[in-house]
């Protein structure tokens, strides 16, 4: 058979960069294969999906050496709309992707660009709508959408095109885990269903095998590192030599000291046969103790009976009610639109609450103006560029100070100090343009350090970002959080996350608090992981197949073991 | 937002069925016949034309009654104003002087002048009623199509379309951002100087544009890679052909148009002159 | 597609003029009553100034319209179309101008100021009143000092805030060249 994709000694170059990003690459995809191609963010998996669509290098140009043939044509030469009829590209931003003011436009956004005369295109939405189970919102607008919604319809719009290529650059990155997952296997259905070829993009590895796929190309530093059937590549040592995060089940696997052999099906936790490991588990669970938990005692934020709503038959929050301590790390999880953001806006004071109390340091803070709330809490937004004011870090750090009209000396004393904590101090006269993302982070952090505030509570701090910027940006937050004794609330809805930086998660689902517990607790109950749109954790599955009857102290011995194992690397 | 904005709601009347290009034609017509002509009797007619129509279109008070405040506020500035500054204008005008009573100051009221304003005032509130009609009547999927109908290139009638697309999610960063930077205490102010004031909005705004730069890269991609401008003619999803009604409101807007024009200048110019 | 009007241009439009449209409300005042600097004419400027007289035009024109008739149930013509030109003027030198090059400096925000200073005298002072002398048959006194009114306020804060928001930009958006790290002290 002949590859569909076939790359032969290929290197790019971005015009901008002065080395390659692609070195070398022979590759060879195959009609109606499902590849998932791994790599940590800055590998070059982009920049290879971006010379399949033809957006390197007509957008962005650059270089190219060796051949490229994409279904017999080389992209380069059809350009990126000659490419659009051959590969549909799905982007990970899904409003961005979201162009048509409702559904049906904007599933018919390719046709109208063909000039295809309205009856036909009807139709044709009509077909593909059904395809992806949107048919009854055809004229809803994005704003009316969920996460998972917005990314159908952005396979809808492709799909009209009868592409032979589906290509899903990092489909994960903005949906919550169990939407994250119904995403995967609908990806599966519609490449069967079409007969077309489907290529992901994905730091995700064991969420995005929640689907089997044909094969995983693992890219690494401009190069393929890796290219081979998923048991065997889990049984390797790559994945941790490039940085990408092993399924959670097999790390615990290796803890028990066993060695993982690819005739067990290691790629599915459902699948694989644990036989040989059940009792190594086993046996490790019985002696592996949980580290005792941190006792906290001082109140830093209480809510009591707290209620919001816009008009008063539809409650936003119905009567919540916690207490976070001095020194806590924890997550607030739920799905969109359950009442997170709500939650911290009235915790700001961006919005007054219908009835109930916010106290901080035990006094209410109903009387404080936003600006003197902000002094003692701290919000941190997803983006850093939706923070940053000042082109250079000195000054965006101090811009805090400064509009409080504090003595510049005194300014400078505090900013020198923080940016020495977030590891800015080499940075200081750089302007932000300059720095990574993970950088670019910390200084929106910096920022709101420089205030002194009691609690910090942090929007998605690791949203899009592959592991190793992700431990990154924990590692520190976490470190921050024992040096200083910070309180940390981290809105999120990676379960990650939660697991391994948390000692408690706080659970909305449609405005109401459905749990405040450990998250080894929240991950191994399967009617609050349903409501909350979270997904249970593959340790769940394992230690229930390995007949270890309490899972979530399994769950959490696994957990206090990698922080200890990690404390020891890190000395 | 405290105010209630204007916008689109589906109804079923004899207007929501136009095509979104009749009403676009309908109304741009409407807004030249009243920017030219400055008869009494003709803008009277399209005034009470315009609110029949209004009220055929079945919308209610609720949809535009906060934004109708809003405008009676700056009608009666601005006739304040024409008035401090050009208290006889209307003698000029229309030629005579007919006082009706001394004011403070000196200064004399002339019925002509109280004349003139009114007109002035009707030709304002003969525009009001079709922006209402268009606004609350039109789909805005629609709007983009009907641009491209009456002969604006599709690209630029497309950049309509996002607009519409996105100004909910720039109005939703846009106050994500100004309340993150509220509770770092960076505000707009209102007790600094002038310049004290850029400064600040500047640092609310600085973001926002940087959010709003990455936006375009990313919606550039999308739609390049869904092939837009790939073709000189485009087709419109959402584009209604148009129907008998359709013509008959075109015909005739056009027919009225032509009308109040001739009968404005009959007598040699704009104005209706009742004082000769 | 590299002709004038790209992509890039057709989204930096939209988005811009839906930019526009949410910052009609605010507004910074001056102490005279009912008297207010527009920031969105900054922003208008700032795309303008990277994307060229086309997109300033047309989300100034767009963008005006569109918000008087929202916000205020009604359009004035005869200031949106001078709202238009001035978007335009400054567009002419867009691509002297360097923004993104991280370039905006010293004489080209003279460039851009020059500019702005004749695209706003052309739409205030001279076009904006004429018009409303032409539909409104307003007096001409009250025309000419609203037009120097608001020539003030927009060169004002486009020279200002316009300015700011540029040269910031060009600052984060630029590659940096030469920088290194500095040690402690």
């Amino acid at each position: 058979m002949e590859p569909i994709i076939e790359f032969k000694n290929f290197c790019f170059q971005y015009d901008s960069q002065t080395e390659p990003t692609l070195l070398d690459i022979n590759l060879k995809i195959y009609p109606k294969e499902r590849v998932l191609i791994v790599g940590p963010s800055g590998s070059g998996k982009s920049t290879l999906a971006h010379c399949i669509n033809a957006l390197n290098p007509c957008s962005r140009p650059g270089k190219t050496m060796g051949t490229l043939k994409v279904d017999g044509v080389d992209p380069a030469k059809a350009g990126v709309f000659g490419m659009s009829r051959i590969v549909g590209t799905v982007l990970q931003d899904t409003d961005g992707q979201f162009i048509g003011l409702t559904v049906a436009e904007d599933i018919a956004f390719a046709l109208e660009n063909d000039a295809v005369l309205q009856e036909s295109m009807k139709r044709r939405v009509d077909e593909v709508s059904e395809l992806i189970e949107m048919k009854p919102f055809l004229k809803h607008s994005p704003t009316a959408l969920s996460g998972g919604q917005k990314q159908r319809v952005s396979m809808g719009g492709v799909l009209v095109d009868d592409v032979k290529i589906l290509l899903f650059d990092e489909p994960l990155a903005n949906l919550d885990p169990s939407t994250g997952k119904n995403a995967i296997s609908l990806i599966e259905e519609i490449g069967q269903k079409r007969d077309v070829t489907v290529l992901i993009i994905e730091h995700r590895l064991e969420d995005a095998l929640y689907r089997d796929v044909d094969r995983i190309i693992v890219v690494g530093e401009g190069r393929i590192v890796y290219d081979g059937t998923p048991a065997d590549l889990l049984c390797s040592n790559i994945l941790n030599e490039q940085g990408i995060r092993e399924p959670l089940y097999l790390t615990a696997i290796k803890h028990a000291g066993c060695e993982v052999s690819p005739e067990d099906h290691p790629e599915s936790i459902t699948k694989m046969n644990l036989s040989p490991y059940r009792d190594a588990l086993r046996n490790w669970y019985e002696h592996t103790e949980t580290v005792p938990k941190r006792i906290h005692k001082n109140e830093v934020l209480s809510v009591s009976d707290l209620c919001f709503s816009y008009k008063p038959e539809e409650p936003v929050l119905k009567n919540i009610s916690f207490t976070i301590y001095e020194g806590e790390m924890l997550s607030l999880v739920g799905k969109n639109g359950a009442g997170k953001t709500t939650l911290s806006s009235l915790i700001l004071g961006f919005i007054a609450p219908t009835s109930g109390e916010i106290k901080l340091l035990e006094r209410d803070i109903t009387p404080l103006s936003v600006k003197e709330r902000g002094e003692k809490i701290g919000l941190v937004m997803q983006s850093p560029n939706q923070m940053i004011s000042k082109p250079m870090i000195r000054d965006e750090v101090a811009l805090g100070l400064k509009v409080r009209g504090i003595p510049e000396e005194e300014i400078n004393k505090r900013v020198e100090k923080v940016l020495k904590i977030c590891g800015l101090w080499p940075f200081r006269n750089w302007p932000v343009g300059a720095l990574s993302f993970g950088q670019k982070k910390r200084v929106s952090i910096a920022s709101i350090l420089v205030l002194e505030p009691k609690i910090l509570i942090l929007d998605e701090p690791t949203a899009g970002q592959d592991y190793r910027h992700y431990t990154e940006i924990m590692e520190f937050l976490k470190e921050l959080n024992q040096t200083m004794g910070l309180t940390i609330v981290m809105i999120t809805h990676d379960m990650h996350l939660m697991l391994e930086y948390t000692d408690r998660a706080i659970v909305l689902s449609d405005g109401e608090l459905i749990a405040d517990d450990h998250p080894a607790k929240i991950l191994t109950d399967k009617e609050i992981c349903e409501r909350a749109y979270l997904k249970e954790t593959s340790l769940y599955e394992l230690s229930v197949k390995c007949g270890i009857e309490e899972a979530d102290s399994f769950v959490e011995r696994f957990i206090s073991f990698e922080r200890e194992n990690r404390k020891w690397a890190d000395d | 937002m405290g105010r209630r904005l204007i916008s689109y709601e589906e109804k079923d009347t004899w207007i929501h069925r136009l095509s979104g290009f009749t009403k676009l034609f309908f109304f741009l017509l409407w807004c030249v016949t009243s920017a030219l002509t400055f008869d009494t009797r003709v803008l009277i007619v399209m005034l009470i034309a315009g609110v029949a129509i209004f009220i055929s279109s079945k919308t209610t008070w609720k949809q535009v009654g906060g934004v109708f405040q809003a405008i009676l506020l700056f009608m009666v500035l601005n006739l304040l104003f024409i008035f401090i500054f050009s208290p006889y204008e209307g003698t000029g005008i229309y030629g005579t002087w007919t006082e009706v009573c001394k004011l403070p100051f000196g200064v004399k009221l002339t019925a002509e002048q109280l004349f003139y304003e009114f007109n002035v005032m009707l030709k304002y509130f003969t525009v009001v009623p079709s922006v209402f009609i268009f606004l609350v009547t039109t789909d805005p999927s629609e709007f983009a199509a009907s641009l491209n109908a009456i002969g604006v290139p599709y690209s630029i009638a497309y950049s309509v379309a996002i607009t519409l697309r996105y100004i909910p999610d720039v109005q939703d960063d846009f106050s994500r951002i100004r309340n993150a930077q509220a509770a770092r205490g960076i505000e707009m102010g209102k007790k600094a100087n002038i310049f004290d004031r850029i400064r600040r909005t500047a640092n609310i705004i600085f973001p926002l544009l940087f959010s709003t730069m990455e936006r375009i890269d990313t919606v550039s991609n999308a739609m390049e890679l869904r092939g837009f401008g790939k073709k000189k003619k485009r087709t419109w999803y959402a584009g209604k052909k148009l129907s008998i009604p359709d013509y008959i409101v075109i015909v005739s807007s056009l027919l009225f148009m032509i009308a109040a024009l001739l009968f404005t200048w009959m007598d040699g110019n704009r104005f209706y002159n009742p004082f000769i | 597609m590299n002709k004038k009007f790209g992509i890039k241009e057709v989204v930096a439009t939209g988005i811009g003029t839906a930019l526009f449209v949410v910052l009609t409300t605010v507004q910074i005042p001056i102490g005279i009553p009912n008297t207010y600097l527009q920031p969105r004419m900054a922003v208008m400027a700032f795309l303008s100034a990277i994307f060229g007289p086309i997109v300033g035009a047309i989300i100034g024109l767009v963008g005006h319209a569109l918000g008087d008739a929202i916000f205020y149930g009604s359009i004035w013509w005869s200031w949106v179309i001078p709202d238009a030109i001035v978007g335009l003027l400054i567009g002419i030198f867009y691509k002297k101008y360097m923004v993104r090059e991280g370039e905006f400096e010293a004489q080209k925000i003279i460039i851009f100021n020059v500019m702005q200073l004749i695209g706003n005298a052309v739409a205030w002072i001279l076009l904006a009143p004429v018009l409303d002398i032409l539909v409104y048959a307003e007096p001409k006194d009250k025309v000419f000092v609203q037009g120097i009114y608001a020539f003030l306020g927009n060169f004002i804060i486009i020279g200002a805030l316009g300015t700011i928001l540029l040269i910031a930009y060009s600052k984060v958006a630029g590659r940096s060249k030469g920088l290194s790290k500095e040690d402690d002290e």
